[in-house]
């Protein structure tokens, strides 16, 4: 560490010992997406191949088994319990920082502890519940779960970004004879937007993903993309180019994503309590 | 009934909103009112199912013989106290999430401490890390038990030679190597977070008192960190101790009830076996052991709290 000609061979080492630790993780991504582009006879070699001539086979027969219906029904269980948890938990999320009602500690641990509640004690009454309403296999079902699941989630993310809003700004509005309406909407949102991007991404990220509500509660109609997956689950006539192609597809939205909002991401995963 | 006296939005601007609530009910009414939708639906989808539960859990009712639904008071979760899947279950369930936090923190740790120095292409080293957390938890089970555990043609056998069956051999690490792939990304993203709010000037101060580069590792940035490896910890055991696709495609619960957790169970219980009311019972002895644990939790988060009145 002495002189500038060593720390910049640490910095090699550094960065080699970095980047191997990166690809080591991200293997795994990797061998299955290549997979994903296999001729089942190679992706089930063994030993297994490195070279082999890309074939598009394993995604024809994911949309020949029509995979479709599925990412489609995942597509509106999200975007709908997303926006639906945004339009419940910012207005929550107000009242619980900038304009903080009394007890508001004990309501934001209230959100906090419904999440600490396994959803597996709830199912029974819920699964019950749903069937006599004649609502399973029904993606609205999905959405109020999904909305119910992510909502304290958002509450404490949008209230950490709310908090980040400058009280003096809002002062001057008040003082320039904005009323409460034109203070949200000009003042407010503005500033929180990239919060409320980050916030939805997170809630379409967990629905996008979520299995357990989904295999028990849905079927044909309501299927969701995990679902799809699940009839790959047996080893008897498993097809592994064809599972890569599927698993690939259905995990490219939440990573695309993902990559794309690094830093939100963080921030939302931690609730809103590391920067 | 406030309500109908009040002329327009108008008086609003007239104080602004800073101080506390004091006002009357009117003032409360409004501060209260973006809050009670999703206060309202968030105790509608969860506190009432739980309430059903608890009611559930004392009948002996098992769907496939209809018409009996007797009540039974605590038989339930006597025999639930007493049964030796459950207790496996409560076990597994015990080393799954403690195994894969504790791992997946301490990787994610190392990962951390790697990316908190500048080097180059520390961006795109950083996405590689963390797209495991991003990959579908259902695909990347599928992945890991067919690509890589598999017997015949999986990669670890590619790799190591021989021909073991990962799954049926190191059922529970099988398992919990795909969690820790997981959430190592997703730790390391929080801790790097901490590093990364450390300060620098302090570091140069005990460098320059010939602190060496361990000492200022243990005595300064651990002690920094522990706020963020709390937390992360935390989290994970939120989402961990839940675990479900995982298990449910890797090892269905097995061989036996070697991996079979408390989620797994219950839903064996429920969907397999059809034994509602011990399904019932069971969801609320987890529901009492997650309170427990979820005391500690909180506490863990009200340190939070504190910090972020200090700042």
């Amino acid at each position: 560490m002495s002189g500038r000609g060593a720390s910049r061979w640490g910095t090699v080492a550094w960065a080699v010992g970095a980047w191997a630790a990166g690809l080591f993780f991200f293997f795994p991504v990797l061998w299955m997406v290549l997979t994903g582009f296999k001729r089942e006879v190679d992706a089930a070699s063994n030993p297994p191949t490195w070279t082999f001539t890309p074939v598009l086979d394993g995604y024809r027969q994911v949309f020949d088994r029509d995979i479709t219906p599925y990412l489609l029904n995942s597509l509106t269980a999200s975007l709908v319990s997303t926006a639906l948890v945004l339009l419940l938990a910012t207005p929550a999320a107000y009242a619980l920082s900038l304009r903080p009602v009394g007890k508001w500690r004990d309501v934001l641990f209230f959100f906090i502890s419904t999440k600490m509640l396994p959803a597996v004690a709830a199912l029974l009454p819920i699964y019950l519940l749903v069937r006599e309403l004649g609502m399973l296999d029904n993606i609205w079902t999905m959405v109020v779960l999904y909305t119910s699941m992510n909502l304290p989630l958002a509450v404490w993310m949008m209230r950490s970004f709310l908090l980040e809003v400058p009280p003096a700004l809002i002062e001057a509005a008040a003082v320039d004879g904005a009323g409460l309406g034109t203070t949200i909407r000009k003042v407010l949102l503005p500033l929180v937007a990239p919060g409320l991007a980050a916030t939805a991404l997170i809630c379409f990220i967990f629905s996008w993903n979520e299995f357990f509500f989904a295999v028990n509660l849905t079927a044909t109609n309501a299927g969701t993309s995990p679902i799809f997956l699940v009839g790959f689950i047996s080893s008897e006539g498993l097809f592994l180019a064809r599972l890569c192609a599927a698993a690939t597809l259905v995990s490219l939205p939440v990573v695309l994503a993902g990559w794309f909002a690094q830093k939100q991401l963080v921030r939302g995963l931690s609730m809103g309590a590391v920067k | 009934m406030t309500q109908t006296i009040r002329p327009a939005p108008a008086p609003a601007r007239k104080k602004p909103p800073a101080p506390p609530a004091r006002g009357g009910a009117r003032e409360r009414l409004i501060r209260r009112a973006p809050l009670l939708p999703a206060l309202v639906f968030a105790i509608v989808v969860t506190q009432i199912p739980f309430l059903v539960t608890i009611y559930l859990s004392t009948l002996s009712w098992n769907a496939l013989r209809p018409g009996e639904r007797d009540f039974v008071g605590l038989a339930n979760y006597a025999d639930v106290l007493t049964d030796d899947r459950l207790r496996a279950a409560l076990v597994n369930t015990v080393v799954l999430t403690a195994g894969a936090v504790v791992l997946s923190v301490l990787l994610g740790l190392g990962l951390a401490v790697l990316l908190d120095r500048r080097f180059p292409g520390r961006g795109v080293v950083r996405t590689l890390l963390i797209t495991p957390f991003l990959v579908m938890p259902m695909a990347a089970a599928l992945l890991w038990k067919h690509a890589f555990y598999n017997p015949a043609y999986g990669l670890v056998n590619g790799v190591l030679g021989g021909s073991t069956d990962w799954v049926s051999s190191y059922p529970m690490a099988s398992v919990v190597a795909t969690l820790v792939w997981q959430w190592s990304p997703f730790m390391m993203l929080i801790i790097l977070a901490g590093l990364q709010s450390q300060s620098q000037e302090t570091v140069e101060a005990a460098r320059v008192d010939g602190a060496g580069p361990w000492q200022v590792f243990t005595r300064l940035t651990l002690p920094h960190l522990r706020p963020y490896l709390e937390l992360g910890a935390l989290l994970g055991s939120i989402y961990l101790v839940q675990t479900f696709d995982a298990v449910f495609t890797i090892t269905q619960g097995g061989p036996g009830t070697a991996t079979t957790n408390l989620p797994y169970e219950i839903y064996l219980t429920t969907f397999r076996k059809f034994e509602y009311g011990e399904a019932a019972a069971a969801g609320v002895v987890v529901v009492i052991g997650t309170i427990i644990v979820a005391t500690f939790a909180l506490r863990v988060i009200s340190g939070l709290f504190r910090m972020e009145d200090h700042r």
